[in-house]
């Protein structure tokens, strides 16, 4: 790579949303030809620092960034994408922004379209011109000739596989004639294993022009075999730059994950922990849930554990407990102290003794418009009859309001949540606070095994360990088993006394908490082969 | 004293106390333009009266997240069907209204189960759904109408000899059958119909019970959050078909207890617009289409039936001439219109 002045330096970069920091100082630059990788978990910071780049509303809507970003040495701000596009940064997003109903060259060219004269022009200006389909053709020809794959430049983009409407969106920024730097989020990750390969050949061609590319991966061995360098995320910080060439999948897999939070782990081994027998069983569960498709998980869980589920997002561990629970069409055997239960009927998993705190707070685990009494003391209500007085020989089960005001006030000082009183709408609450009025309704019910899912997420530091800190206490207490389904691979190990890691909609394997952190990057990621760092850079540009 | 103020402006709402200011300066103004006051104030109540029970029948479909009742005809068309086959066998008084009651009500919840199967099939459109619903079963019972075997000759076209007529009156059979119970009459022009009334907050008192059972309480949290419902273990179909149900049923009884006092039966295309004036009462009462209370049914009656009966009165006597049902028409969809929009600026 030749020296001279970078094509892209970021300096400093930081971003807060709501008093919540998601990047701090990250910093990193990138020569013309060079092809970088970024990669870390889900929430790392990856798409907030790429939105950053590209000049996303959100970040102006939201406060701005901080830091600096320079571009051939002079220091740019970029008020919308339409900026960045014109300083040379082409976005290849994860979803496809193509039109269905146009063809290859159409979508390549858009608004950028070849234009022919003709007298009408002269009266109406220059919107009368028309198409020059041969001269469009031969340049969505050049464009996709240049990715070195073969594309028919008429197929409509409705009919292509994923493989080639991701080329498509690739020849569109390459056909730009600026686009210097080409910011690719997850092409991969839609693409089967010989398409994946097809375009990590092509971005290499890409970059032996000159183009300088950051590709954004999941599949670590994809990073290895293109990209020249990588910068490791975590916690919206840069843990790790290193040349890929120096380093090895496992090695990128801990740097992802990472190894602190240490002290809290550590207190939990103090203890010995007992279990019962094998409360819940699953064989060849699957879960048609949209996003998080679970495929073939068979676990055991025992009496009084804290079981973790992770994996990455759209693996399908989030499947798991919402299949269990009803929510989701679901199939195979599950069993609660060796009694199958019936699948798809969220009332006869209830009635097991099973309580769910939902991942999707707003959509499905509050009544936003209701008070937080409701909300606390429904499903027991529901399901159990508690707070319910029999009026007329029980022939009317009438809402004991009394009963249900003073059960909310009580989870409301043990859970510290923050309102005015059992009367306020849950939709007035704060995100943590909302969250503790969820746990108080699983409490409600006195669950034998309680999931727990992604019970953190959007709250802030306090709420978190308040929320995680209960967990633990009422596991303790009254020896509940809890199944606890989270992103924050940290978290889950800080708390659970085995986690399980879901790849691909199956188990990847399960492993005790205090398994080594790289350990559970690797299951993360899938079976991985390693390949030695010659035979890559023996690859490279040839 | 401002705070009280305030407070109480917020609770009510704007749109209700501009109303009800508008109300009150019409019962200001009709004395002056020759318009009777006691008169005016007594034909408000017994209209009230009339159609509380109708606009209560919006409460179920509203709380259980059905949108507001379009479909109000269908029970209404039950509440015909009972009230024509009581006259049919020809029971006079309370108890034939009683009877017709009794007829009315399984149908309704017939009627109002099928319905209710159809509204769990297009969740999202309801409302749209129901008003042709509506609209649909008043155009099949047109035909029902004339070809139902009823043989009474009170009822029954006077030259064919067979099909029932348009406007049928009750008149010796259960006219007032409510209504003249403890009514208080002061002076000549003012009536009030207690018995009516008592209905009425029966019903209210019923309604208002069921939302506090432990099915009522599921059947709101339907309305608020379904996925929430089926979450808890709740049959959100099963709710939601219990609200129609209950929704039309009380249409059914809601348009008996205003034929009792209007004293006439009005088949055929005598449903087909029962729908709009209810839920225009409903919203201008406060409610919107995902939440209601009783109070809503009550202050919502009492200020759209008082516009109602109040403008063109008032009107009519200023302008010297009779354009009170365009007053009507305008007032009551003008308030649909208000109401249905102000959802949107809810939502977002």
């Amino acid at each position: 790579m030749s020296e001279g002045v970078p094509l892209l330096k970021m300096e400093n970069i930081g971003k807060e949303y709501f008093g919540n920091r998601v990047l701090a100082d990250v910093s990193f630059s990138l020569m013309p030809g060079e092809i970088l990788g970024l990669v870390g978990e889900n929430g790392a910071g990856k798409s907030t620092l790429m939105n950053i780049l590209f000049g996303m509303s959100v970040i102006e809507e939201t406060g701005g960034y901080e830091g600096r970003i320079i571009i051939d040495g002079e220091e740019k701000i970029f008020k919308d994408p339409f900026d960045a596009l014109e300083a040379g940064i082409g976005m290849v997003h994860q979803e496809f922004s193509l039109i269905p109903g146009f063809t290859a060259t159409e979508n390549i060219l858009l608004n950028r379209e070849s234009m022919k004269y003709n007298p009408l022009v002269e009266v109406f200006g220059d919107r009368f011109k028309t198409l020059d389909r041969t001269d469009m053709n031969n340049r969505a020809v050049k464009a996709i000739d240049t990715l070195g794959v073969t594309l028919a430049p008429d197929t409509l983009i409705s009919e292509m596989p994923v493989g080639h409407k991701q080329f498509t969106e690739i020849a569109r920024e390459i056909d730009r004639k600026k686009t210097k730097l080409l910011v690719l989020d997850e092409p991969t990750a839609v693409l089967a294993e010989s398409e994946a390969q097809v375009l990590i050949e092509a971005l290499k061609k890409l970059a032996c022009q000159g183009i300088a590319i950051i590709f954004i991966s999941h599949r670590l061995q994809e990073i290895i075999d293109l990209c020249d360098k990588l910068v490791v995320l975590r916690d919206g910080r840069v843990i790790q730059e290193a040349k890929t060439g120096e380093t090895n999948v496992r090695q990128i897999a801990s740097w992802m994950v990472g190894r602190q939070i240490s002290g809290v782990a550590d207190a939990a081994e103090e203890k010995e922990r007992k279990f019962g027998e094998v409360i819940l069983k699953t064989q060849n569960l699957w879960v048609d849930m949209p996003g998080e498709t679970v495929r073939d998980v068979s676990i055991e869980v025992r009496q009084g554990e804290i079981f973790g589920l992770g994996g990455l997002a759209g693996q399908g561990k989030v499947g798991i407990s919402n299949g269990i629970m009803g929510l989701y069409v679901s199939g195979g055997k599950v069993f609660v102290k060796g009694k199958e239960i019936k699948l798809n009927d969220p009332n006869s998993s209830l009635m097991e003794g099973m309580a769910f705190v939902s991942e999707d707070r707003r959509g499905v685990g509050l009544l936003l418009e209701e008070g937080i009494d409701w909300n606390i003391t429904f499903t027991a209500m529901q399901v159990q009859e508690k707070y319910i007085s029999h009026l007329l020989g029980g022939l009317v089960k009438w809402r004991d309001d009394k009963a249900v005001t003073k059960c909310t006030e009580d989870y409301i000082k043990a859970l510290e949540i923050r309102c005015t009183g059992p009367k306020q709408r849950a939709v007035e609450l704060s995100g943590g606070n909302q969250q503790k009025v969820c746990l108080a309704k699983a409490f409600a019910v006195a669950p034998e095994i309680l999931f727990v899912s992604e019970p953190t997420r959007g709250i802030d530091v306090g709420a978190k360990k308040l929320v995680l800190d209960t967990l633990r206490r009422v596991n303790e207490e009254t020896g509940t088993t809890i199944i606890m389904t989270s992103s924050e691979l940290e978290e889950l190990r800080s708390i659970c006394d085995r986690v399980a890691i879901i790849n691909e909609g199956r188990l990847s394997g399960i492993l005790p908490a205090k398994s080594p952190a790289e350990e559970f990057g690797l299951l993360m990621l899938g079976h991985v082969v390693e390949r030695s760092p010659d035979e890559i850079s023996a690859e490279r540009c040839r | 004293m401002k705070e009280k103020l305030q407070a109480f402006i917020e609770n009510a709402g704007w749109p209700r106390i501009i109303i009800g200011l508008f109300l009150l300066s019409l019962f200001i103004a009709a004395p002056m333009v020759g318009v009777r006051l006691d008169a005016s104030l007594s034909d408000t109540l017994v209209r009230v009266g009339m159609n509380g029970v109708l606009v209560l029948a919006m409460v179920p479909m509203v709380q259980s997240g059905c949108g507001l009742n379009f479909g109000l005809p269908l029970g209404i068309i039950a509440g015909l069907l009972g009230a024509v086959t009581s006259i049919q066998i020809g029971i006079e008084g309370s108890i034939g209204f009683l009877l017709a009651m009794v007829i009315a009500v399984p149908l309704a919840v017939v009627f109002g189960w099928m319905y209710g199967q159809l509204l769990n099939r297009v969740k999202g459109d309801e409302m749209m759904i129901a008003t042709y619903v509506g609209f649909s079963s008043v155009a099949l019972m047109c035909m029902a109408w004339l070809l139902l075997p009823y043989t009474s000759p009170t009822m029954i076209w006077g030259y064919g000899g067979s099909g029932l007529r348009t406007t049928i009156s009750v008149e010796g059979f259960w006219f007032n059958a409510l209504s003249k119970h403890l009514n208080i009459r002061i002076g000549e022009f003012f009536y009030l119909p207690i018995g009516m009334y008592i209905f009425f907050a029966l019903m209210i008192f019923l309604v208002w019970g069921f939302f506090r059972t432990k099915t009522g309480t599921a059947v709101t949290a339907v309305g608020s959050n379904p996925e929430f419902a089926r979450a808890s273990g709740i049959d959100v179909d099963k709710m939601r078909t219990i609200s129609v149900i209950l929704s039309t049923v009380l249409g059914a009884v809601g348009i008996l207890v205003y034929e009792q006092s209007f004293g006439f039966v009005q088949l055929y295309m005598g449903p087909f617009y029962m729908a709009f004036p209810a839920v225009a009462a409903i919203l201008l009462g406060g409610a919107s289409v995902n939440k209601a209370s009783m109070v809503n049914v009550v202050v919502g009656t009492f200020l759209f039936q008082g516009i109602l009966t109040m403008t063109p009165s008032v009107i009519n006597s200023v302008m010297q001439t009779d354009m009170s049902e365009v007053i009507r028409i305008i007032v009551s969809n003008g308030m649909i219109l208000y109401a249905l929009t102000r959802k949107v600026m809810v939502k977002r």
